[in-house]
């Protein structure tokens, strides 16, 4: 559907299309640094953790130990959200709980390097507040939706 | 003790699971740079009311669709507060651009399903919201 609109515009708009297919390809050199981590990250995985490690690590029962290293993968990730679904998914059918996973992607939100800007444009207390909420958030966002998958 | 052939196995894994992505990847990013060039940043400025129930609304919905580095969203956010939009609106802008993805989810739904995906946009979305009137009720008490 994207490759029939852009087909469109190559037809219709070209300035918007030619715009648009830099932005692209822009987009794609900035993000193969990143791409190559979770490459690397991946293959990592599947070469020493075994289902019943990640269970252990994230799975059902891994308590307080599964969201602490969830939240702190989660801040310390980088680039859009989505290039981190295959790992997750990866970590998913190795036994990875759901709510970790969600709070894994929330926690994202409170990005690590960009402090300073967030610092810079409302304040320390706004970004301490803001960076506190999301992390509670996180959890809880985490519960509920895994609550709601389980009721469905 | 680690092989070849386990080192072989696990990138022959990766390798078959990243090329299944790389087609949605493509058109996650196509929809992307076509959003960052028809929407101008502008445009954020035109659409809030100053109604504080109805703006952080306003303002997680507009943090949903938008995308790009969430530094973006920082500014736009500076930007907007200087400009006379509420805090609220502002920090549920902020959260949402981040944990919310209009753009990323039909992706999200292959992946992970469609319910997982429903169910998670639309909980981050009620917490963009949330966090917008806690930290709102929370400023004003410091």
């Amino acid at each position: 559907m994207v490759a029939a609109l852009y087909a469109a515009l190559a037809i219709y708009d070209h300035y918007i299309f030619s715009t648009a297919l830099s932005k692209l390809v822009y987009l794609l050199l900035k993000i193969m640094p990143i791409l190559t981590v979770v490459f690397v990250a991946m293959s990592l995985l599947n070469l020493f953790f075994r289902p019943s490690k990640v269970n252990n690590l994230l799975g059902r029962d891994s308590g307080l130990k599964g969201w602490i290293i969830t939240l702190a993968g989660g801040m310390l990730s980088a680039g859009p959200i989505y290039l981190w679904y295959s790992l997750l998914q990866d970590l998913r059918e190795k036994g990875m709980r759901d709510s970790l996973i969600v709070a894994f992607l929330y926690a994202r939100a409170i990005k690590i390097p960009l402090i300073p800007v967030m610092v810079y444009y409302f304040g320390w207390t706004f970004t301490v507040m803001l960076c506190l909420y999301l992390a509670i958030v996180s959890v809880l966002s985490g519960l509920v939706v895994e609550r709601l998958e389980m009721k469905g | 003790m680690m092989d070849i052939r386990m080192v072989k196995s696990s990138l022959k894994n990766t390798t078959r699971s990243f090329l299944q992505t790389i087609p949605l990847l493509l058109g996650v990013l196509s929809l992307v740079s076509l959003i960052l060039v028809v929407v101008p940043s502008s445009l954020y400025k035109v659409i809030f009311t100053g109604n504080a129930f109805i703006d952080p609304f306003i303002g997680a919905a507009l943090g949903s669709i938008a995308t790009g580095n969430p530094i973006t969203s920082y500014i736009i956010g500076g930007e907007l507060m200087d400009q006379g939009v509420g805090p609220l609106a502002v920090v549920a802008f902020i959260v949402a651009w981040v944990t919310v993805g209009l753009t990323s989810f039909p992706f999200e739904a292959i992946i992970f399903g469609k319910r997982f995906a429903a169910i998670r946009n639309g909980i981050s979305f009620l917490f963009a919201v949330a966090i917008a009137i806690l930290m709102h009720l929370t400023l004003g008490l410091i």
